[in-house]
């Protein structure tokens, strides 16, 4: 068994610097990997170009990193939740490349499928399609996009073991599983972190040959966006 | 009348047939599911990777773990599964899902659909609407008919920055129901007590009348 284990969270972002591409896991607030985006903001790294499918709100998730201007540049679909991301977006602090979310998690998946580029029709005709190579297949218009290029993905994950092997649970596997293992380095954050042996092999989502450093979160929040219910 | 929101959803709930997969978008097409008929069988996706959703949970039973794409905590029913955000989409693209319904700013006579962007304002994102309005092959929209300008939404060509070219095939407003053919916003029904007159003054794209036209059957 190769051990992926680390210590904690600060050996875990070891070599995470400023102007580095980092991809981050999660839908709005499900599945992020808070523990590691704690640690982003500890060390005052700057100059981030984040792939993210949103950016977190004002005072959670990648919304943290943006306070502290740590955020240069943000790949996203969605980003309407952040009251500061405005203020920078419009005031051209802060660089915002808009991608439809399945071009999104398909760049991610490329990347971890070693495919560099792919086809899409999604937005064909529009300004997405703008500078890029459009092709024909089967009577319909496509676009060109190209795989993800990223120094480290951050990913969240319910349940793992020490040779990085990892189980989601519910929607937050999202995009944490399209982009563990789609950047040099892939660090996942985990709740329980249990020994090899323990995960039955058949459950696992994501093999840890996709994983190079794992540890168990010390807290999550696990905040709730929307909360909606109906009454009994 | 013309129908308020909650009618304009019980309409487009007559569209939903048995062995549908069906994705909804947020505002109006999220209330679709309150009226969809419970003699047949329905599964609800939500793009960031569940089929089978439920209605909201009690209070108190809310999971952190288990929302829709409004980011909005939800339930599961038997039968559903969760999958990852490009599995998510590969089903879309490859036409699993059998009909999507989602809102527009601006829909034209040949089918493209303008709902994400309005130059100069705050620009939130196209989530998933351009993958969605690219590859399904049922598209219906569920809007207003005219802006709070009162000008009408239905056009000869979008002035919004485009969505999606050609994919609207059918649109539920509160005057009516249209088809999208190769000549024009084709009026299938109208609101009960709307005339076709009100209907046309509200449309700036190519309407087309013929015959009779039938009023709603909403209940």
């Amino acid at each position: 068994m190769i051990k992926r284990t680390v210590k904690n969270v600060s050996e875990a972002l070891q070599g995470i610097e400023s102007d580095m591409t980092i991809m981050l896991g999660g839908f709005g607030l499900c599945g992020i990997p808070e523990n590691s985006i704690a640690e982003l903001v500890n060390k005052k790294i700057t100059n981030l170009t984040c792939i993210s499918n949103n950016a977190g709100v004002d005072d959670f998730g990648l919304g943290l990193l943006l306070q502290n201007r740590q955020i240069k540049k943000m790949i996203s679909s969605y980003v309407g939740e952040n009251a500061e991301f405005e203020r920078q977006m419009l005031s051209g602090e802060l660089e915002v490349e808009l991608t439809p979310q399945g071009t999104l998690a398909e760049k991610c998946r490329a990347a971890q499928a070693g495919i560099p580029a792919f086809f899409t029709p999604a937005g064909y005709g529009t300004e997405v399609a703008e500078g890029k190579e459009t092709r024909e297949f089967n009577d319909k218009m496509h676009v060109m996009e190209l795989a993800f290029k990223a120094d480290f993905a951050i990913v969240k994950a319910w349940k793992g073991d020490e040779a990085g092997n990892l189980i989601f649970k519910g929607t937050a596997r999202n995009f944490n599983a399209v982009m563990a293992g789609a950047a040099k380095i892939t660090i996942a954050e985990v709740e329980e972190l249990v020994p090899a042996g323990m995960l039955d092999p058949n459950e696992i989502h994501i093999p840890g040959i996709m994983v190079n450093r794992i540890f168990q979160g010390e807290k999550f929040e696990k905040r709730i966006e929307q909360r909606t219910v109906r009454q009994k | 009348m013309a129908l308020d929101k909650n009618q304009i959803a019980q309409r487009i709930a007559k569209e939903v047939k048995d062995g549908y997969y069906v994705n909804l978008g947020i505002g109006i097409p999220t209330l679709v599911a309150n009226y969809v008929r419970e003699d047949i069988s329905v599964e609800f996706q939500s793009e960031n990777g569940v089929l089978g959703m439920g209605p909201f949970p009690f209070e108190g039973e809310e999971d952190a773990d288990i929302i829709n794409a409004g980011k909005q905590t939800i339930t599961t029913l038997p039968g559903a599964s969760f999958f990852d955000s490009a599995f998510s989409f590969g089903m879309i693209r490859s036409q699993k899902v059998d009909l999507t319904i989602l809102g527009a700013m601006e829909v034209a006579e040949n089918g493209d659909i303008a709902n994400w962007k309005i130059p100069g304002k705050m620009v939130k994102g196209m989530g998933g609407a351009m993958d969605l309005v690219a590859s399904a092959e049922n598209i219906i929209v569920a809007m207003m008919h005219v802006n709070k300008a009162g000008e009408s939404k239905l056009l000869k060509r979008c002035s919004l920055p485009l969505t999606g070219v050609g994919c609207v095939k059918k649109i539920v407003t509160e005057l009516a129901v249209l088809e999208v053919t190769e000549k024009g916003f084709k009026l299938l029904e109208r609101a009960p007590g709307v005339s076709v007159e009100e209907i046309q003054r509200a449309t700036e794209g190519n309407l087309i009348i013929e015959g009779n036209i039938p009023e709603m059957n909403i209940g």
